[in-house]
């Protein structure tokens, strides 16, 4: 026990370390692609960097003080997930200190009694509602596939948990999409130009805080790139290889997705969503349980 | 030069104008010209903004209006007034309800004259306004140094 909080605390130390940065230029990569695939040339690698940085030297304001107090728990929550998961540590944890994190998000938007930050929230909460079954049954499928929830027991599996929970694993990229906040399901907040809610669950938060916000996708688009790397690797040292191809891939067919695809109302999202984790997890978890 | 100048980022009003300047602005932001080459994201956010681009006159209904967008911006800001209209209320100025040019209501840091404004001019704007960014990023920087 003594041990695996150590364990923890070193893995938050380094994912708080190596997210950031890998996250940082996942997205400029993310603007990069995205501009191509709209014909643009698009910014610089660095322009996530730069956008933050930027942020960080803006004046100090904010509507109430709690505002940025819960988003700083919210990144600070987003890095124990991130230390977690990378320590090999259970995760069944990962998932529920993440979603806290989500949380934390959601009250720093409803602490500031906005309108347009309140639409923001109350959508994000749907889209928490929406993605959640999905991803605990994600945790389940992993569990009877892998006999544990600690993440480290893959490295000695015989065979990656991809061959028992494939359905669950397409169930967990329609999530993802979600998790990731990709159109069409960016309903509460979208890193695209002009929305309907001027800019939904950030509307009120700038300079520093905002600068946190973003700090947390690049490290939450980190973890959850790590959550489907996961499904490919066993005790083969040249699997992580492969899991990171796969996770690679995955990000491009998400940016692909982006593009391509309209903002869907909430009722479509939730139900979709719903349906999805309904069929492909419930499945997959019946047969892993009755087969 | 600044982290301010690397990503500026702009939220557009328009102030009693024809849209001709308004579709100028937009034909800047959009894929043909691709602004975000240099960072520039159109926000319609103004506590996320950085430059204040305003087209159209002021005039009796809109002045609180942009005086509200304006002070809800963080310093560094910097105002560019788009068109005729905006830099001295063009053709309209005598009309009864005009007031006149942007800077009749907030403080203006460049002006874009034209009718309409070319995209080319607008993006000549930026750039000005980028120079008067960077000098304002860092007086509050180190403002906040002494402070």
């Amino acid at each position: 026990m003594g041990m695996n909080i150590i364990y923890i605390i070193l893995g938050t130390l380094a994912f708080a370390i190596c997210a950031p940065v890998l996250g940082c230029l996942l997205a400029g990569v993310d603007r990069k692609i995205s501009a191509r695939m709209q014909g643009r040339v698009g910014p610089v690698l660095l322009q996530p960097y730069y956008d933050v940085r930027k942020l960080l030297g803006k004046e100090n304001a904010s509507v109430n003080a709690t505002e940025g107090v819960y988003v700083t728990c919210a990144l600070v929550f987003t890095l124990l997930a991130g230390g977690i998961f990378v320590s090999g540590g259970n995760l069944l944890m990962s998932v529920f200190v993440v979603a806290l994190s989500a949380l934390f998000f959601i009250m720093a938007a409803y602490s500031t009694r906005s309108p347009y930050a309140e639409i923001g929230a109350a959508r994000e909460t749907l889209q928490v509602m929406a993605y959640e079954p999905m991803v605990l049954f994600m945790a389940v499928g992993v569990y009877m596939a892998l006999g544990s929830f600690n993440v480290a027991t893959l490295t000695w599996a015989a065979a990656p948990i991809i061959t028992d929970t494939w359905a669950i694993f397409v169930g967990f990229l329609f999530v993802l999409t979600i998790k990731l906040r990709k159109s069409p399901f960016d309903l509460s907040y979208s890193h695209h130009a002009h929305q309907e809610l001027v800019k939904g669950i950030t509307t009120e938060m700038s300079g520093s805080t905002l600068a946190k916000v973003e700090v947390m996708h690049w490290c939450e688009n980190i973890l959850f790139l790590g959550w489907v790397a996961m499904f490919f690797v066993w005790s083969n040292p040249l699997s992580w290889v492969l899991a990171i191809a796969v996770a690679l891939a995955v990000y491009f067919l998400e940016i692909w997705i982006d593009n391509n695809f309209a903002r869907v109302k909430w009722q479509l999202l939730l139900k979709s969503a719903w349906i999805v984790a309904i069929v492909l997890g419930g499945v997959n978890i019946a047969v892993l349980a009755y087969w | 030069m600044s982290f301010a100048t690397k990503s500026p980022w702009v939220i557009h009003y328009d102030a009693s104008s024809c849209n001709g300047c308004d579709i100028e602005v937009l034909a800047a932001l959009c894929p043909g010209f691709d602004v975000e080459r240099f960072g520039i994201i159109n926000t319609g956010n103004p506590k996320h903004a950085d430059i204040f681009l305003v087209t159209g006159s002021v005039n009796e209904q809109n002045i609180h209006t942009i005086k509200e967008i304006y002070n809800q911006m963080l310093e560094p800001k910097v105002v560019i007034a788009c068109g005729v209209c905006a830099c001295s209320a063009g053709v309209f100025h005598d009309c009864y309800n005009v007031i006149g040019g942007v800077d009749q209501a907030i403080p203006v840091d460049v002006y874009a004259p034209g009718c309409a404004v070319r995209p080319e001019a607008i993006i000549d704007a930026v750039v000005e306004a980028l120079g008067i960014l960077d000098k304002k990023a860092k007086a509050l920087a180190a403002k906040k140094k002494g402070a």
